[in-house]
């Protein structure tokens, strides 16, 4: 625990969001300022998955380096990643990238709910987990387990989501610690950062 | 301290190794323990410990559960452009060669193994060809070697296949009832099913062609570097590696001994 804040040191953020995604994203991601030292990890559900410009589109408006998370490839700090479309992503252990293939969760590949678990389980009490806008029940299950790891969990407010489901899904099975708008969430990223170690 | 689960989960990989020769140790972590966990449910039991019980002991077990640890999630003709850059860059220099052999890694049950065939049949290439299908899940390759799909399935490969560059109708290659397409037996004529583990068996045959997508994206960096080895091993000079389309030789062991003959669509070259 950090004294002066009462927060856990964070070590990777990691951010699901669907319907409405893009805008939440480019407007906490575009805050950030150059030089942010966690590595951030997003998995943002796309209607047409085979071909996505997020890097190219992310790139130009957040003054972090962005990227997409190759398969076996180590997490970087400071680095936004974003999962290719098509995969499922996943964290190992050893702070790396794998992809797969499994079935679709909540009609979704890649799924929020495979990328909070598998970082559930590599960071423990060192993760921070964000579930923003979006219309289906993707990352409630996996949000839950990021909190059953001691891992902080963060919800955006369903009253100025702009579509309400999926961060109501994670509360209807889990209390998260934090439930704020986007403005709010935006400040607390970079909280996080002061107390990472 | 390592948690329980992860004891049990080295330990059940462990026990099926020694007791049924399937090596999983080197699989990506996140996506095995997924399928374990998967299987705790299907066959109710409360811990991985008691699956292990289950499995050791009955070897029909075993095979249930190696369903559920390989991933059978394929289809036809997936990645259009893949296959046809195939079509155009590697079907010119495969012409070539008077005898061709193909090495399909993975072939689950079959999808890719039906694709390359189609393709190979297209260019006139197909009846100087031999195509090895191998994969470790003999379930996988019976589906393979019946080569009957669902019609809805098969529907979604239609418009894969005119985009890959296909030259008929679709159709032409299967028979349909009952909601199931019934793919057309001379496609295999050539082609051989077997039984091969790319983490625990060796190079079986020279060949000009291997395709192995979305298979290594299972291993840990080890066991690719194993595969990568394998796969030069068995290539000809020159031959050809086509990958996943989220794969790739770069970053292996291997890496400066393939180079990218079309590196959007995976195709690479033993150089």
């Amino acid at each position: 625990m950090n004294g002066a804040t009462g927060l856990p040191a964070i070590e990777a953020i990691v951010i699901g969001a669907s319907a409405g995604g893009v805008e939440a994203l480019l407007s906490i991601l575009g805050g950030l300022r150059k030089g942010f030292l966690l590595p951030i990890i997003v998995v943002l559900h796309l209607p047409n998955e085979r071909r996505s410009q997020l890097t190219e589109v992310f790139a130009r408006r957040v003054a972090l380096p962005v990227r997409e998370a190759g398969d076996k490839t180590t997490i970087e700090a400071g680095t936004l990643y974003f999962a290719a479309p098509g995969y499922h992503l996943s964290v190992e252990r050893d702070r790396s990238f794998s992809l797969s293939l499994e079935e679709r969760v909540h009609y979704s590949r890649p799924a929020i709910d495979y990328l909070f678990e598998s970082a559930a389980d590599a960071y423990g009490p060192t993760l921070a987990a964000v579930l923003l806008t979006g219309a289906n029940r993707d990352g409630a299950h996996g949000l839950a387990q990021v909190k059953r790891h001691g891992g902080l969990t963060i919800v955006q407010d369903p009253n100025e989501a702009q579509v309400a489901t999926m961060p109501q899904a994670a509360l209807d099975i889990h209390q998260p610690d934090h439930i704020l708008p986007i403005r709010g969430i935006g400040r607390l990223l970079v909280e996080l950062e002061h107390i990472a170690c | 301290m390592e948690r329980n689960s992860e004891i049990e989960l080295r330990l059940l990989i462990e026990a099926i190794y020694l007791k049924y020769s399937y090596d999983f140790r080197d699989y990506s972590g996140a996506s095995i323990k997924r399928r374990v966990n998967h299987a705790l449910s299907q066959f109710e039991c409360g811990t991985i410990s008691a699956l292990q019980e289950k499995v050791l002991h009955d070897p029909a077990a075993f095979m249930q559960l190696l369903q559920l640890l390989t991933i059978p999630v394929s289809e036809m003709f997936r990645d259009p452009s893949h296959f046809l850059a195939i079509r155009n860059e590697v079907v010119p220099l495969l012409r070539t060669y008077p005898s061709i052999k193909v090495w399909i890694a993975g072939c689950s049950t079959g999808e890719e193994v039906y694709s390359m065939a189609i393709l190979l049949r297209e260019e006139g290439l197909l009846e100087r060809t031999i195509i090895y299908a191998t994969d470790i899940n003999p379930r996988s390759l019976e589906k393979a070697k019946q080569g009957i799909f669902s019609m809805e399935n098969v529907r979604a490969y239609t418009a894969n296949y005119q985009q890959a560059g296909g030259q008929r109708s679709f159709a032409d290659y299967y028979t349909a009832a009952y909601g199931y397409a019934i793919f057309d037996k001379s496609l295999c004529e050539n082609v051989t099913f077997a039984d091969h583990s790319l983490a625990t068996d060796s190079v079986f045959s020279e060949t000009q062609l291997i395709s192995c997508r979305n298979v290594l994206i299972y291993f840990n960096k080890n066991l690719q570097d194993r595969a990568f080895g394998l796969f030069h091993e068995s290539l000809c000079h020159r031959g050809f590696l086509v990958l996943g389309s989220k794969e790739t030789p770069d970053f292996s062991a291997f890496g400066n001994q393939f180079e990218p003959l079309v590196k959007q669509e995976r195709i690479y070259r033993k150089s």
